[in-house]
């Protein structure tokens, strides 16, 4: 009697949750053999939000997406993904979700229109509403008129939105997007970007990898991800804030790389980084900063065209944070 | 089910857009059946042939005339120096040569040895192996005339007893080697097609991604294998009637043992070479790579040690030991005891058990070893 109630609370509560999220990674890690590709990563993704995973690459971004999406089991922590655990329950997430990796997984010698009926099989989508389904993804993708040319006839934005509609075919309420704007010219990524917020403004969760700083920007939340650890979570703006104790600084002068070195000796200089022709420096408890750098700089010949106290960017945000990380690591091996 | 039918309609879909592997698949193999058929052949005839008859008699003539008359030997030209014998075979012009000495028919007549010379280009083996066969069977019938003739000539009253043995070859009267190479082709054929196709086609979702993409989709892994298989399996089917149908139309040989016994036994064997396709697409990350294990792990260790070129018989022991590993062995012999021999299954069901035995256990852990590639 009691192992049929404990059952049936499993069914019903499917998993001790808050019902505002999405998904749920608790303590979430991964190991292949003795590398730790995913080290304890615990986040939230409230429905209907853009979360965004950043992080260099082999960070372990496509090893999360991918336990995610149940192609991976976790070797400790859990995940749960609509409700439903990674680890045992797989198959209730694969229909639930829509993935979408780099490679544009299409058919490439298959038509438009056979790449979609195919996808659409597959979600169990047939008659009217495969017929409606395909009439939208071939709108939202702008590939009217071009339902009979052959997949790798299409160029790279289109044929990244086509692999959007296919994946999205079966109108899942959480999407997961594995570097979708990879080697897609700007104009391209713009359009993509429209569409993955149309999405989110009709409910759909989203859940998108990325290494550019300005697509960041466009998600609602953010979790950095370096070396399998989670560096960094919240939306833009908090975590611009999280670095009010330093000052950051743009700089710029006749000679940046000496300028970096001269700067980086400082005691409360925290981190450098180059920024198009000029460069940004933080600081840590100094007063004066901006009269500081300026009469370094100057004692050298090293002429300073401008300097600029400045908000600092995410970019700023995330290689403090890389900074600190391997500052730690290293203190703790030695 | 459905996202079986699913997944089998893409395939044909896709072969359909492939021009190229659609020829491949249906009309390669009557091709190959009709080349293999006319060109694989190991019967030796015309052989090119020089003679230097330093004797030029009638007895020398004679003899060259048994040669020519077997229709095995066809002189291409006479020489009167030995030298240019030499730059004959080297040249590759004539692979026997034939000298008789001065004084050949003088010998014959005052009852002594007459001796003559052939000498065979080494470097065709088969050629010169068979064609100085031939040669010492006429040399020593000739022999056995001129004994006959003498002794006929001093009045012996009784001929000598002689044995005399009649020969009979079954199954091939005329010993032809298409009729045994026609059957192997279709071993060979079901082999590439199947075996090569199917691990391609997955190794190509692969490389694509698509199959990443597939395993996120609800479909279920073993649904996915059917629907890979599926396509090649009956692609296979299509095969064995093509070569069927051809072999009899084209080279009068009729499946005596019935062709749908034949259908049916090519089933069990196509588990094995399904099987082995799926096994190279887990091992394989590129097509070249699935190409490359596929034709020189599998399908010419499979040719060459299962009895397609050379008879297992003649292999040394420990080969001959190899080969029972080797599917296409037992599907050879299948196949040539229902064209030739007209046997049934009371006779190859040690072969067609093989075969079963085999298939089930190589696909079911290929499909193991898939499904565990696919976590």
């Amino acid at each position: 009697m009691k192992l049929w109630k404990g059952h049936k609370e499993q069914l019903d509560g499917k998993a001790p949750m808050d019902n505002d999220c999405a998904v749920v990674a608790e303590e979430l890690t991964k190991k292949f053999g003795k590398f730790i590709a995913v080290d304890h990563v615990s986040f939230k993704v409230k429905r209907g939000e853009i979360f965004g995973f950043l992080g260099p690459n082999g960070a372990g971004k496509s090893t999360t997406i991918r336990m995610l999406c149940g192609l991976f089991s976790p070797t400790e922590g859990s995940a749960h993904v609509g409700g439903f655990d990674v680890a045992t329950q797989p198959d209730e997430i694969k229909s639930r979700i829509g993935y979408m990796s780099q490679k544009f997984s299409l058919y490439e010698d298959l038509t438009v229109e056979q790449n979609i009926n195919f996808y659409g099989g597959i979600y169990g989508l047939e008659g009217a509403r495969l017929e409606e389904r395909k009439h939208w993804v071939i709108e939202m993708a702008g590939l009217a008129g071009k339902e009979s040319m052959l997949a790798h006839t299409l160029s790279g934005g289109w044929r990244q939105r086509l692999a959007l509609g296919c994946s999205i075919l079966h109108e899942p309420p959480i999407l997961f997007l594995d570097e979708p704007t990879g080697g897609v010219d700007p104009v391209s990524r713009r359009k993509f970007w429209d569409l993955i917020y149309d999405l989110s403004h009709r409910g759909v969760t989203i859940f998108v990898t990325t290494h550019y700083m300005d697509e960041a920007e466009h998600c609602h939340t953010i979790g950095l991800i370096y070396t399998g650890k989670l560096i960094a979570l919240g939306s833009p703006t908090e975590l611009k804030h999280s670095l009010d104790r330093y000052s950051v600084f743009e700089v710029q002068c006749s000679n940046t790389v000496d300028a970096m070195e001269l700067l980086r000796g400082q005691a409360w200089a925290a981190e450098t980084s180059i920024f198009g022709s000029a460069f940004h420096i933080s600081t840590l408890n100094v007063s004066d900063a901006e009269k500081k750098i300026q009469g370094i700089l100057t004692n050298e010949k090293i002429a300073v065209s401008r300097i600029e106290k400045i908000i600092p960017s995410l970019e700023d945000v995330f290689i403090q944070r890389i900074a600190e990380e391997d500052a730690r690591k290293n203190g703790a091996r030695n | 089910m459905r996202n079986i039918l699913h997944i089998i309609r893409k395939e044909f879909l896709q072969l359909r857009q492939d021009k190229k592997m659609f020829g491949i698949s249906f009309i390669a193999p009557v091709l190959q059946l009709i080349i293999l058929g006319y060109a694989a052949t190991f019967d030796v005839s015309n052989i090119p042939t020089v003679v230097c008859d330093f004797d030029n008699s009638p007895s020398s003539r004679e003899l060259l005339r048994s040669f020519t008359s077997t229709g095995y030997f066809t002189i291409v030209e006479y020489f009167d120096k030995t030298s240019d014998i030499d730059n004959q075979l080297d040249d590759g012009h004539a692979s026997i040569a034939i000298i008789i000495p001065r004084g050949f028919e003088k010998k014959i007549g005052a009852g002594q040895s007459a001796p003559l010379q052939i000498i065979a280009d080494g470097t065709e083996t088969s050629t010169a192996g068979i064609g100085l066969s031939y040669a010492s069977i006429i040399v020593s019938q000739f022999s056995q005339n001129i004994l006959l003739e003498s002794l006929i000539k001093r009045g012996s009253v009784t001929m000598p007893a002689r044995v005399s043995a009649e020969f009979r070859v079954w199954y091939n009267p005329e010993l032809k080697s298409r009729n045994f190479m026609v059957p192997g082709v279709l071993g060979l054929l079901l082999m590439v097609m199947t075996m090569l196709l199917t691990s391609l086609a997955i190794v190509k979702e692969k490389e694509l991604g698509t199959l990443e993409q597939l395993v996120v989709t609800p479909i279920k892994p073993y649904q996915l294998i059917i629907g890979k298989l599926a396509p090649f399996f009956i692609i296979g089917v299509i095969d064995v009637i093509l070569v069927v149908f051809f072999a009899s139309l084209v080279f009068s040989l009729p499946v005596k043992g019935g062709a749908l016994l034949l259908l049916f036994l090519s089933l069990i064997f196509l588990m094995t070479t399904l099987g082995l396709g799926l096994f190279i697409s887990t091992i394989s990350r590129t097509q070249q790579q699935a190409m490359m294990t596929a034709i020189f792990f599998f399908m010419l260790p499979m040719m060459f040690f299962g009895g397609f070129v050379f008879p297992i018989e003649n292999m040394p022991t420990i080969i001959q030991y190899v080969s029972y590993v080797i599917p296409l062995r037992y599907y050879f012999i299948i196949v040539r005891g229902l064209f030739l021999k007209g046997v049934g299954l009371d006779i190859l069901w040690p072969q067609a058990l093989a075969l079963f035995i085999f298939g089930s256990v190589i696909l079911s852990m290929s499909v193991l070893r898939f499904q565990k590639r696919l976590e």
